[in-house]
């Protein structure tokens, strides 16, 4: 049965679907970045596999498009063995009009194990969640504006790898807040951690005025957001979720938000700069900067098929 | 509790007698997670003229469990890390307790995914029956028989003494 506190956990508070960062204890969080550096060492050997899925069925539900998420979470789930299913839902039945609902009783019956789900409408993977057979696990790889819990945790990752204590950094998250699902999941994370000092930054369209109650600075000023940062992520200008007139132009957000490396001059020298990726370079982000030194937007697509082996080991190992 | 009593100090002499016999040239020692890596360090300082030092790999079973569905994801704090290649090897493997086989199984395993060693010999302090596989070490410093349900770990002091915890019913 599901607990009534926290669908995402069982009883013994073990996680046994990864729907959101929120309200998961810091331990959780915790146990999934160690588990991860595990794994990560998989990558260096001989044989990169290990058995911990073997005979269990992966599927990739991916309603909405995506390349980079779904092609990590399949070479994470066929590191750990497991039989990999992709189906392109948003080409199949759900035009033909099969509701949710159904789509997935029929993958049921086809004995899966495992739903990895994106969907456009938030909260679509908890209620794959609530209706699904009791031993089926469900992780959410982004809905809508919601969260993106998995992304959220590869951050963690990367900025512990780097920076190795949270509780003395100072992150700037920067651009489109508003349409992000990452920057959710990581100010969840992010204060579930203990980082004491949280800004978002962008313009007044692009920064959703409820933030403060999360424990986060606002700042629509580029310089002021990033001055004195130790972590800087900055978000992908999400034109295709825009509707209206949000921005001016991509050239008038990059002049003001874009970081280059005169405005990354203002942050601690040996600030790192992140990316959930796609990067759209010379509207968010300079190409100097995410090419330069301080980018890790690499070692996070590295670290990222990592820590989405480490949160699918864990959830098969827990039992509802 | 039980009356048994195991003095850990003296079948570690015991077990360092027994590799010095087992020890053949090239050889490479692997100390399995966390009781084994704690032999496997010891020894190679108290047998420097065989091992001149070279450090010890450690092994997890972590990986490889069998009872990976019912216990779920260890803490990750006990990872697989070997210094040297491990293809071509003659692997010394080293564990604190031998009981059912099942944690040996799964090292070995975890041992093929970085390479084909050319042998692998298994000494261990403590054989302590029970065994649910044929698996058997090459030295046991000591056997004897407890009850499935009692719990028997090595443990280590500050100083790096060692001592027996045995838990659990008798």
């Amino acid at each position: 049965m599901l607990s009534r506190r926290n669908p995402q956990l069982n009883r013994n508070g073990e996680l046994v679907h990864l729907l959101s960062i929120e309200g998961l204890p810091r331990d959780v969080l915790t146990h999934i970045l160690d588990t991860a550096g595990t794994f990560l060492s998989v990558n260096d050997r001989e044989v990169k596999k290990v058995p911990l899925l073997r005979g269990k069925s992966v599927f990739n539900l991916f309603f909405e498009n995506s390349t980079r998420t779904r092609t990590t979470f399949e070479i994470a789930a066929k590191r750990l063995s497991a039989d990999v299913i992709n189906l392109d839902i948003a080409k199949s039945s759900a035009s033909k009009g099969e509701s949710l609902l159904d789509t997935i009783a029929n993958l049921s019956a086809m004995h899966a194990d495992m739903f990895v789900v994106r969907h456009s409408e938030s909260g679509a993977p908890y209620l794959i969640a609530q209706h699904c057979a009791p031993h089926v696990h469900v992780v959410n790889a982004g809905d809508g504006r919601h969260a993106h819990p998995t992304q959220g945790l590869l951050d963690m990752y990367t900025i512990r790898h780097f920076k190795k204590d949270f509780t003395k950094l100072s992150v700037a998250i920067v651009g489109d807040i508003v349409h992000s699902r990452v920057a959710r999941s990581d100010i969840h994370a992010l204060t579930t951690l203990g980082v004491p000092d949280i800004r978002a930054v962008g313009p007044k369209t692009l920064v959703p005025g409820d933030l403060q109650g999360m424990g986060v600075r606002v700042c629509h000023d580029m310089a002021e957001g990033i001055r004195g940062a130790d972590v800087i992520i900055m978000l992908r200008l999400q034109n295709e979720r825009m509707s209206g007139a949000m921005l001016p132009s991509a050239g008038e957000f990059f002049k003001n938000y874009g970081l280059t490396d005169d405005k990354l001059a203002l942050a601690k020298p040996d600030a790192i700069v992140m990316h959930p990726g796609p990067i759209n370079r010379g509207v968010e982000i300079d190409s100097a900067v995410a090419d330069g030194a301080h980018s890790v937007i690499l070692p996070q697509v590295t670290f990222g098929i990592a820590v989405r082996m480490a949160v699918m080991s864990i959830i098969a190992g827990n039992e509802p | 509790m039980s009356t048994l009593t195991l003095d850990a100090e003296a079948l570690y002499t015991e077990l360092r007698s027994g590799v010095r016999q087992l020890w053949r040239p090239g050889m490479a020692m692997m100390g399995i997670w966390s009781g084994g890596a704690w032999l496997a360090e010891r020894l190679t300082a108290d047998l420097m003229d065989l091992t001149a030092g070279a450090r010890p790999g450690v092994i997890s079973s972590t990986l490889h469990r069998d009872d990976f569905g019912a216990r779920g994801m260890a803490s990750g704090t006990d990872a697989t890390k070997i210094p040297y290649s491990v293809d071509g090897a003659h692997i010394l493997l080293l564990d604190d307790v031998l009981f059912t086989g099942r944690t040996t199984r799964a090292v070995i395993n975890e041992l093929f995914d970085f390479g084909r060693p050319a042998s692998v010999t298994l000494a261990v302090l403590v054989d302590r029956g029970g065994r649910e596989l044929p698996i058997q070490p090459a030295f046991a410093a000591a056997k004897i028989s407890l009850p499935a349900a009692q719990k028997l770990s090595l443990k280590r002091a500050d100083d790096g003494r060692f001592t027996f915890s045995i838990q659990g019913e008798a």
